[in-house]
């Protein structure tokens, strides 16, 4: 509580200054300056790379990025290999859980083989998220393009597939190499890697 | 922990979000929002606000999709009222507990 009231009186004296989210101190006056490479300087952007095409390596995805823009955090979404699926136009709504080599499944390994046991899966699990107002990947990615995040396809696995822009989906910002995807980069984002 | 805010004493957590929806008021209101640089509230605002407190009273627990669906704003529409994290601010303005959801 102590700390609390301290900090909100710092705050109150310094209104208007920047302030460093973890050490509560300002970014810019000299009397209680943070350290620039302060651990805590503030996340601005988050790049999220999304290369497998399993509901739940997708939807990890569109949950970080709708979570960043909501807390006023920029986003990047970058689709690449099999991860092309969640934004290609034929695929992004049949989209499967991954059985076999998963052990989150907590069922035999050999069940996952049987024809029909991922769409089965898959289809429980879609409901359950619906349940939870988690929404279908063409209305998450409308969600992310509403909110102020970008959607980039890469070149060289659109080219790999043999995808057109015109077989994705509508909205994205555009198809990227990986080195016009670095450029993205400024101070204070993260690269995740799904 | 208590604050006065444009003259009305109300209980606040520790990031400044009303704990009791009952004492706030549209000038308490008002005066958050212009916390959050927000310098004006316009009916829109109010209209978002009051589907807020409307929808919190009925116990349902908020997120960014419901508000989409609201038929009030639009996500994009709300990204704009509310810059730098929607539901976040506009739950404070309207005197709710921040967001709890991860959508």
């Amino acid at each position: 509580m102590e700390d609390t009231k301290q900090s909100q009186d710092h705050k109150r004296e310094h209104d208007g200054h920047e302030m460093c989210h973890k050490c509560n101190q300002c970014k810019d006056c000299s009397s209680c300056r943070c350290d620039s490479n302060h651990e805590g300087a503030p996340l601005k952007k988050m790049m999220i790379v999304v290369s497998k095409a399993n509901i739940d390596s997708v939807y990890a995805g569109f949950i970080m990025a709708n979570g960043a823009r909501s807390e006023g955090i920029k986003v990047d979404m970058f689709f690449t290999f099999f991860g092309l699926d969640a934004i290609s136009k034929k695929r992004m709504e049949h989209l499967k859980v991954a059985l076999a080599g998963n052990p989150g499944m907590h069922m035999p390994e050999v069940v996952g083989v049987f024809p029909g046991m991922e769409s089965l899966a898959t289809h429980m699990m879609m409901k359950r998220m619906d349940e939870l107002d988690i929404p279908p990947v063409s209305e998450f990615l409308d969600i992310i393009k509403a909110s102020g995040g970008s959607i980039y396809a890469c070149k060289l696995a659109m080219e790999m597939f043999n995808l057109k822009k015109e077989d994705l989906y509508d909205d994205i910002d555009g198809v990227l190499t990986v080195g016009q995807f670095y450029e993205r980069y400024h101070p204070g984002t993260q690269i995740i890697f799904i | 922990m208590n604050k006065t805010i444009n003259g009305h004493d109300v209980d606040v957590d520790a990031e400044g979000y009303l704990t009791d929806m009952e004492q706030w008021n549209r000038e308490i209101a008002q005066e958050i929002a212009k916390e959050l640089d927000i310098d004006e509230l316009t009916d829109k605002h109010w209209e978002v606000i009051d589907w807020l407190r409307e929808q919190k009273s009925q116990g349902i627990e908020l997120n960014i999709r419901k508000v989409g669906n609201s038929g009030v704003t639009d996500i994009k529409e709300f990204y704009q009222l509310f810059p730098g994290g929607p539901l976040k601010n506009a739950s404070k303005i309207a005197g709710l507990n921040k967001p709890t959801s991860c959508l």
